[in-house]
């Protein structure tokens, strides 16, 4: 106890120093927590949700789309349990600044193999129901304040309709609500039914963009996988076939390059500032030559005077780097929450708090030992003479 | 006059004795540089992304897509509506008097990138027999272009340098058929990212009808609204037309925004690590001279002089890092190429461009913060009674 009544006064000694140096170790963890959340965005996070579900596309490209035959064959495969199948819309609300996913689903097996969307009874009944029926996502029904009963008009992008304007529209019948926050891209997706869509479209009527085939077994996985592509193989539609967390972290590969140059740069960036810091601390080490002469004549042991210097450093790294990554820890949700549907769910995970606290161990050892063993050799006389 | 002469000769004293305090001025140097170096490396990332999407783009250039669709890959133009477009006036005429107008097939394909080895969405444009007419910063670099009718390729420096199987003489399966690259093409701009093929070829390939867009060359680039009426008042035509300027400065806000946004709060978070690590020196610097301050007041120098001084000091300092960390950035990433997926759903090639605007802009950066890292500790130096700081205590 009386330890750490010297170990605080000793910060306490050069107070705005002291606070400085607090304030830039939390801003270089607070980079080190971010670090992750950019990690994630852009790909190279370890998500293992999505394995028990494999999305199938056209082998030639995801534009390319694959012809709605497929389907039956497809459930027919040992190892399946559902399979839906979706087309990208890519409409416009208002303007196209507004953007948010809109894919056109097979109403019922969507929402059997995607038990994680939240819906109340009547809301799945008026989606299975009503022909231009639209379910939209919690955080997009906050973003553009829509209820239910709303009437939205999208602007078909890539689909004119075949009534001769580019205005699909739609009625808000449900809003999908999130149950499990690791699965919930789909709150700021707006979802509407294939029938309506492919009635409505002027060109490829009977193709999907792809299929989504809920598993039996995940552990079964790649075997399906295999089954479903050789199925297909040498027909005029080949597929490829991949778990969905292979396919999200291959569509989050394709932004890559710009994902490990940013992590590359702030992981150069928390060095430099960490070093930087580090050498101040170590300087104010050095001045304090004698105060632990003193503490010396008073009787503390060798021992005892280095682990206090030692202490003081840890003190401030531990204390400056806990609030930063703690920082780090509050924002990332906050944000990835308020832009969900255009972010993947962000957090600081374990691993960067394991490795935080072993930074800030190894660096409080290598900033307060070569001062603190000075301290050791140190001869009280020639210190309080240097005075 | 005096004080002028004052702070010259106090600011000659602090930047000699600068070797002596090496370490703890490296503080600033070494922080400050870290600030301007992630600036400049991020905002030359945008530059070279922005630039090379800017470059595909004229005035003197339009690009007709169907009315409504933002992107080539969302629109899609029947043959008579490529006919029609032809017709329009205020295109300008080729050598042969024909006009110079290119229909389009855009798909995209998977081909693995070189460095990591997994699919990535390439764009394969199939163009017309004008096609390179048309667009005259492009120039084969290797090889031929493509003959119509065959199954051949040329290809865009970018693309074969990032993704597998496009050198010279190769042949990659596409749409289930052997396609040979007979081609290399450099353009500077964002078609260096494209595969380019016969547009007929690509049709019968990928079983398409029609084209994604129809671009045309204006006889200057006040025709365009000429264009555009007689487009807009074709009632067989529901097309958009734009001049290709417009439609690429569209294509890179996005990720441009993003870059931004992710830029500033990283080097803001660096800047304030740095502002501290500044104050923290030129505080400890201040406190060693305290008493060599005290005796210059008491000699008569105006505490103005002594300010000024120290900010010289720190100001000097953090330009010293900006040059550092600007230069660090310009040697690591100046003509860096990479890609990622652009707006049209297919990979953009593009190299990080650190320009003069750029480092000027980061050395602001880096004043800013010797700024405030030399003003505080400066005050203070001056602050204190001259009788109590004489006695050094």
């Amino acid at each position: 106890m009386k330890y750490l009544v010297l170990v605080l006064a000793g910060l306490r000694r050069h107070r705005s120093r002291s606070l400085l140096t607090l304030a830039s170790i939390l801003a270089a963890f607070l980079l080190f927590g971010f670090l992750d959340g950019v990690r994630t965005v852009f790909g190279a996070g370890t998500d293992t949700y999505g394995l028990d579900r494999l999305i199938v596309t056209s082998r030639l490209s995801l534009i390319q789309p694959l012809p709605l035959s497929q389907l039956a064959r497809i459930l027919a495969l040992d190892g399946v349990a559902a399979a839906a199948h979706a087309n990208w819309f890519g409409g416009v609300y208002q303007d196209r600044r507004n953007f948010f996913p809109n894919i056109a689903v097979s109403p019922a097996s969507w929402l059997a193999t995607h038990p994680e969307i939240g819906l109340g009874a009547a809301e799945r009944e008026a989606f299975l129901t009503t022909r231009a029926g639209a379910l939209v996502g919690e955080d997009l029904a906050a973003r553009f304040g829509w209820r239910i009963g709303d009437r939205l008009p999208l602007e078909g992008t890539i689909f004119p309709h075949r009534n001769g304007s580019n205005t699909w529209t739609f009625e808000v019948v449900g809003i999908m609500r999130a149950t499990d926050e690791e699965r919930a891209a789909f709150a700021g997706e707006l979802l509407f039914r294939y029938d309506y869509f492919d009635e409505g479209r002027t060109q490829g009527q009977g193709t999907v963009g792809w299929y989504v085939v809920q598993l039996t077994d995940p552990a079964r996985s790649n075997e399906v996988a295999q089954a479903i592509d050789a199925l297909f193989r040498n027909s005029d539609a080949e597929t490829k076939t991949q778990s969905e967390q292979a396919f999200n972290l291959a569509f989050a590969k394709q932004f890559g390059d710009i994902g490990l140059i940013v992590s590359a740069i702030m992981a150069a960036v928390f060095f430099t500032v960490l070093l930087v810091t580090a050498n101040t601390m170590a300087q104010g080490v050095r001045e304090r030559v004698g105060d632990i002469a003193i503490l010396k004549t008073l009787g503390f042991r060798d021992g005892t005077v280095c682990a206090l210097v030692v202490a003081e450093a840890l003190a401030l790294l531990l204390a400056g780097g806990c609030a930063g990554l703690g920082l780090a820890a509050l924002a990332l949700p906050t944000l990835s929450r308020s832009l969900r549907g255009q972010l993947p769910p962000l957090a600081v995970g374990v691993d960067t708090w394991l490795l935080g606290l072993a930074i800030m161990l190894g660096l409080g050892l290598a900033v307060g030992l070569p001062p603190a063993l000075g301290a050791l050799r140190l001869k009280i006389v020639d210190a309080l003479a240097r005075r | 006059m005096r004080l002028l002469r004052q702070t010259l000769a106090l600011s000659w004293m602090g930047l000699a004795t600068l070797p002596r305090r090496l370490g703890s001025s490296l503080v600033i140097v070494v922080g400050i540089a870290g600030v301007v170096g992630v600036l400049v490396s991020l905002l030359a990332m945008r530059d070279g992304f922005e630039g090379t999407l800017r470059a595909a783009g004229r005035l003197d250039e339009a690009i007709v897509l169907r009315g409504g669709s933002n992107t080539e890959l969302s629109s899609h133009l029947t043959r008579e509506d490529a006919t029609l477009i032809a017709q329009a006036p205020g295109i300008l005429a080729g050598a042969d008097g024909r006009p110079l107008v290119s229909a389009e097939v855009v798909v995209v394909v998977n081909l693995p990138k070189k460095s990591t080895g997994t699919d990535s969405n390439v764009q394969l444009r199939g163009v017309g027999p004008q096609a390179l007419a048309l667009r005259t910063q492009l120039r084969v670099s290797a090889g031929r272009v493509f003959t119509a009718g065959r199954r051949e390729l040329l290809v865009g420096r970018g693309a074969a340098d990032q993704f597998e199987g496009l050198a010279l003489g190769r042949t990659i399966e596409l749409a289930g058929e052997p396609w040979r690259v007979v081609g290399h093409f450099t353009s500077g701009d964002a078609h260096d990212s494209e595969v380019w093929a016969d547009a007929a070829s690509v049709q019968s390939a990928y079983r398409r009808d029609g084209y994604q867009s129809v671009r045309v060359k204006l006889t200057d680039a006040g025709a365009f609204t000429a264009l555009r009426a007689a487009l807009a008042g074709d009632p067989r035509l529901e097309v958009d037309v734009q001049r290709t300027r417009t439609y690429y400065a569209t294509q890179s806000q996005r990720l441009k925004r993003l870059i931004e946004v992710l830029a500033t709060t990283v080097a803001a978070i660096m800047a304030v690590g740095a502002t501290f690590g500044a104050l923290n020196t030129m505080y400890a610097a201040v406190a060693a001279r305290r008493r060599e301050i005290a005796i210059l007041r008491a000699l008569g120098f105006a505490s103005l002089a002594i300010v000024a001084a120290v900010m010289i000091e720190a100001l000097t300092l953090a330009l010293a890092g900006g040059m550092l960390g600007a230069a660090l950035a310009w040697w690591a990433f100046d003509e860096y190429t990479v890609s990622t997926l652009g707006a049209n759903f297919s990979q953009v090639v593009f190299a990080f461009r650190v320009s003069p605007a750029l480092v000027v802009d980061a050395l602001r950066w880096a004043l800013a913060i010797g700024f405030l890292g030399g003003l505080l500790p400066a005050l203070h130096a001056v602050r204190a009674p001259l009788t109590v700081a004489l006695r050094g205590r």
